[in-house]
């Protein structure tokens, strides 16, 4: 008997409509208010006539058979042999993956990574490989737990490969485990994971939520130590990034670029696999947050009445609770595998594709709503520093061209900005803000005075290691993200703040946006042009 | 006298030919009244309500896999070794939604649908429809494909029948046959420790443990027949026993190359069956003392 037309498992996703572009709405007395977010809450603010508000795509569609469109991936990979290929018995196999900072917030079961690396897994098994590693590429982050670690690979990877220390963190500060590999046409040392620098095959599972992720940058950057991070982690780099979030004009992405040709020469061999999401970001009843207010149906208003004031209600430390649970709905739109360059290039065009929306000129006054989370604090506190870093490190460089606020403009961000922080997480973040910002502001001055101590610091390298904190850098590297921001922008106006942690990172506190329109006022004079980032979902402004 | 006729049968009249009496039971029994909308509302609470409770305290389900069936929608054919009356509940409140609620069980007609009282209870409880073990039936292979093709999925053991003896027993096709026909995927599922709590033949429950391991839907493949998607199907629980005794990647070697343990046990009879059983045989020493008290 031959089998009828196929039902796929799955069987066929119902598309629906096509995805509406992003686009830029001009406010006018028509126009509902906006949905500002706020930390672990969120705002409806009303913006002045005139101004704009650039909203992001609509969820792209997405693969109907994932786990087949990574099979044929691997399969068909571009640029190499294909996977099976490459995989012969008694080989060092070695496979690194994303950290607990991607995908934001943390992605549904089953993991963009564990789908990946079981089917990696399975070829493995079936060419008779014995020796793999697998390992999380945190660079300077914090360790993963167990349970994120199960959370990304899945019980059935953790189960097989953790109890047999098979499975675990980078550890950036293990001079016996690491490798230096050689030096960049400009000196920058390249030194990796002992174990990846020395497998014979490494592959690489990269999430690619922004167009920064991925290509070179996995590997000489998720597998790196201090010595060779610093090279690109600086104040110089960071100013001559416009953005670094574009390849093109990113000297984040060129040092990357030139350690990755370095690892390659070297004779490493990568087996790269990108991978895209949609931006369907908020599961119900937060499904709103990803919508235009003016389609909010009736359940939305009661759901955002009912969040806020229920949240209204709620300790910090409830809210936290409650906005870290959040699993986002995100599904794969793509994944690419081989050669890095060029699996890159493909990649970074599928995320184009979902979050580039193209605007018109730039701003007097762009405003931000800084929601509960960034990268660095997935079940933790948003310290000042994570809120500087998210404003003006990745909302003020999610742009192509120019950025959204002219130069010498302001940007006023909205977010409750506690003047807390994660003990366990960041304990040399506490010290940075007492300390370093207390003294000065200056990135140039940080990084001269203080960054030498805090790297090598012997606690802070112990906590690194064996507990679960960022590396005593790590808040340096925050600030210089704000780098390039600090010294294009006229000001900083934090709306909702604790006043005293705002002035403390230098910025100007206000109560409410109308105050803080009145005070940007100050800096860039009468009646300004306005626009407001309606984000997350993450999009990137392409400045004409 | 409220006796006789109409408070009693009728007499047969000499001469009339007696019409054969309509049987309601076996493979004949009609389980659509189970289907229908006040039978699901009322299977819902007792799948939910009392069975799943029973299964709590009696199974201690953990429950593996899911993630492989996120996503999926429509039928699927949930296809899982057999060794006691408890397999079934345990399915029943472990198979994940949208499927958990919409779903039939494929039972032996001969056994659960003997009577109109057990027929009624098992299609009520359990959304069970008859199915012919003993022989091929194109009756019961025809409803269970209509079945799948209104969007119903189905539970079935493939085996047949509860273990005999601790082992599982080779799969028969019809799991594999009902997929070619409707191109429904089959999700293999592997059930570890009924057969200690409640094997067949036993008189007592015996509390304990149970692991539920969900495998990816196989889709039969150009040039399948129901023998090679059946071997598959079996070939499938057996990895996925093999991953919750052991390790998945352990599994997946062995699968690969060629050496997983098989679900029937060696070639052999009597005692060495039973041996190469060993812990999983659940036949523990009797609590009682044996050595004299002194």
């Amino acid at each position: 008997m031959s089998p009828p037309a196929p039902r796929r498992p799955g069987h066929e996703v119902v598309q629906g409509r096509a995805p509406r572009p992003g686009f830029v709405l001009e406010v006018d007395r028509s126009t509902p208010s906006t949905l500002f977010h706020h930390g672990e809450g969120f705002r409806l603010e009303r913006l002045p006539v005139g101004s704009r508000i650039v909203y992001p795509s609509e969820a792209v569609p997405v693969l109907r058979h994932p786990e087949e469109a990574i099979r044929q991936a691997l399969l068909q990979p571009v640029g190499q042999d294909p996977l099976p290929a490459q995989l012969f018995p008694g080989m060092k196999l070695t496979i690194a993956f994303d950290d607990v900072s991607l995908p934001l917030p943390k992605m549904r079961r089953p993991d963009i990574r564990q789908r990946v690396i079981e089917a990696v897994l399975d070829l493995a098994a079936e060419a008779g490989v014995d020796d793999v590693h697998l390992i999380a590429a945190l660079a300077l982050h914090r360790r993963m737990t167990e349970a994120e670690l199960r959370h990304a690979v899945g019980d059935r990877v953790y189960d097989a490969f953790a109890p047999h220390g098979l499975l675990y963190n980078h550890d950036a500060e293990d001079p016996d485990n690491l490798t230096l590999v050689g030096h960049t046409e400009l000196g920058e040392e390249v030194e990796i994971n002992k174990r990846a620098a020395e497998s014979d095959l490494l592959v690489y599972v990269n999430i690619n939520l922004v167009s920064m992720d991925g290509g070179h940058k996995s590997t000489a950057t998720g597998l790196s130590s201090y010595r060779s991070l610093r090279h690109h982690h600086n104040v110089k780099t960071m100013q001559h990034s416009r953005s670094f979030m574009d390849q093109h004009r990113s000297e984040l992405h060129s040092s990357n670029w030139r350690m990755g040709k370095v690892l390659r020469d070297a004779g490493l061999k990568v087996f790269q696999i990108e991978t895209t999401l949609n931006n369907d970001t908020f599961p119900k009843p937060f499904d709103f947050l990803q919508k235009r207010e003016w389609e909010w149906s009736a359940r939305d208003r009661m759901a955002f009445v009912a969040a806020t004031s229920g949240l209204d209600r709620m300790s910090n430390r409830m809210k936290r609770n409650l906005f870290q649970s959040i699993e986002a709905p995100h599904d794969m739109t793509g994944v690419v595998a081989g050669e890095i360059e060029a699996v890159h290039a493909i990649t970074t065009a599928k995320v184009f594709e979902q979050q580039l929306v193209p605007v018109s000129g730039q701003a007097d006054v762009v405003t931000m709503g800084l929601p509960y989370i960034s990268p660095y604090n997935v079940h933790s506190i948003m310290n000042p520093i994570l809120v500087a870093c998210l404003g003006l490190g990745y909302f003020f460089n999610m742009y192509r061209g120019k950025p959204l606020v002219r130069e010498g403009g302001v940007v006023i961000l909205s977010h409750p900005t506690p003047w807390e922080f994660h003990p366990v997480h960041h304990p040399s973040y506490i010290d940075f803000f007492e300390q370093v910002l207390a003294d000065t502001t200056d990135p140039v001055e940080i990084e001269k005075r203080y960054e030498a101590s805090f790297a090598e610091d012997e606690w802070y390298r112990h906590l690194y290691r064996t507990s679960y904190a960022y590396h005593g850098v790590h808040p340096f590297y925050m600030w210089y993200w704000c780098a390039h921001a600090l010294q294009h922008v006229g000001a900083v106006i934090i709306v909702g703040g604790d006043p005293r942690a705002v002035r403390r990172l230098g910025f100007r506190p206000a109560s409410t946006l109308p105050d803080a329109l009145e005070m940007a006022e100050d800096t860039v004079g009468r009646d300004p042009s306005i626009t407001h980032t309606h984000a997350p979902p993450l999009y990137m402004a392409d400045v004409s | 006298m409220l006796r006789g006729f109409p408070f009693a049968a009728p007499n047969v009249p000499e001469g009339v030919e007696v019409l054969p009496r309509k049987v309601r039971r076996g493979a004949a029994y009609d389980s659509s009244w189970a289907r229908e909308q006040p039978a699901r509302y009322a299977r819902f609470f007792i799948v939910e309500g009392p069975m799943r409770a029973a299964v709590s305290t009696l199974a201690s389900p953990t429950r593996k896999g899911l993630d492989r069936l996120a996503g999926l929608r429509g039928p699927l054919i949930f296809a899982a070794n057999h060794h006691s009356h408890l397999d079934a509940p345990l399915m029943l409140t472990s198979i994940p939604q949208p499927f958990r609620h919409r779903m039939v069980v494929a039972a032996a007609a001969d056994y659960f649908f003997g009577n109109q009282v057990t027929a009624a209870l098992s299609a009520l409880a359990m959304g069970a429809f008859p199915i012919e073990r003993s022989r091929v039936s194109r009756g019961s292979a025809e409803q269970a494909a209509e079945l799948l093709e209104e969007d119903w999925s189905l539970l079935i053991f493939p085996e047949g029948g509860r273990s005999p003896d601790g082992w599982g027993q080779g799969h028969r096709g019809g799991a594999a046959f009902l997929s070619l026909r409707t191109g429904v995927p089959v999700v293999p599922v592997h059930l570890a420790g009924t057969d200690r709590i409640y094997p067949r033949g036993a008189t007592r429950l015996r509390p304990g443990s149970t692991t539920v391991t969900f495998g990816h839907p196989l889709q039969p493949a150009e040039g399948d027949d129901a023998r090679r998607l059946a071997v598959k199907i079996e070939a499938a629980v057996a990895t996925l026993a093999d991953e919750s005794a052991t390790d998945w990647w352990g599994a997946r070697r062995r699968a690969a190359a060629g050496t997983t343990p098989s679900l029937t046990g060696p070639g052999t009879t009597g005692w060495r069956r039973t041996w190469a059983l060993g812990d999983r045989s659940g036949r523990t020493r009797p609590a009682r003392r044996t050595w004299p008290e002194l």
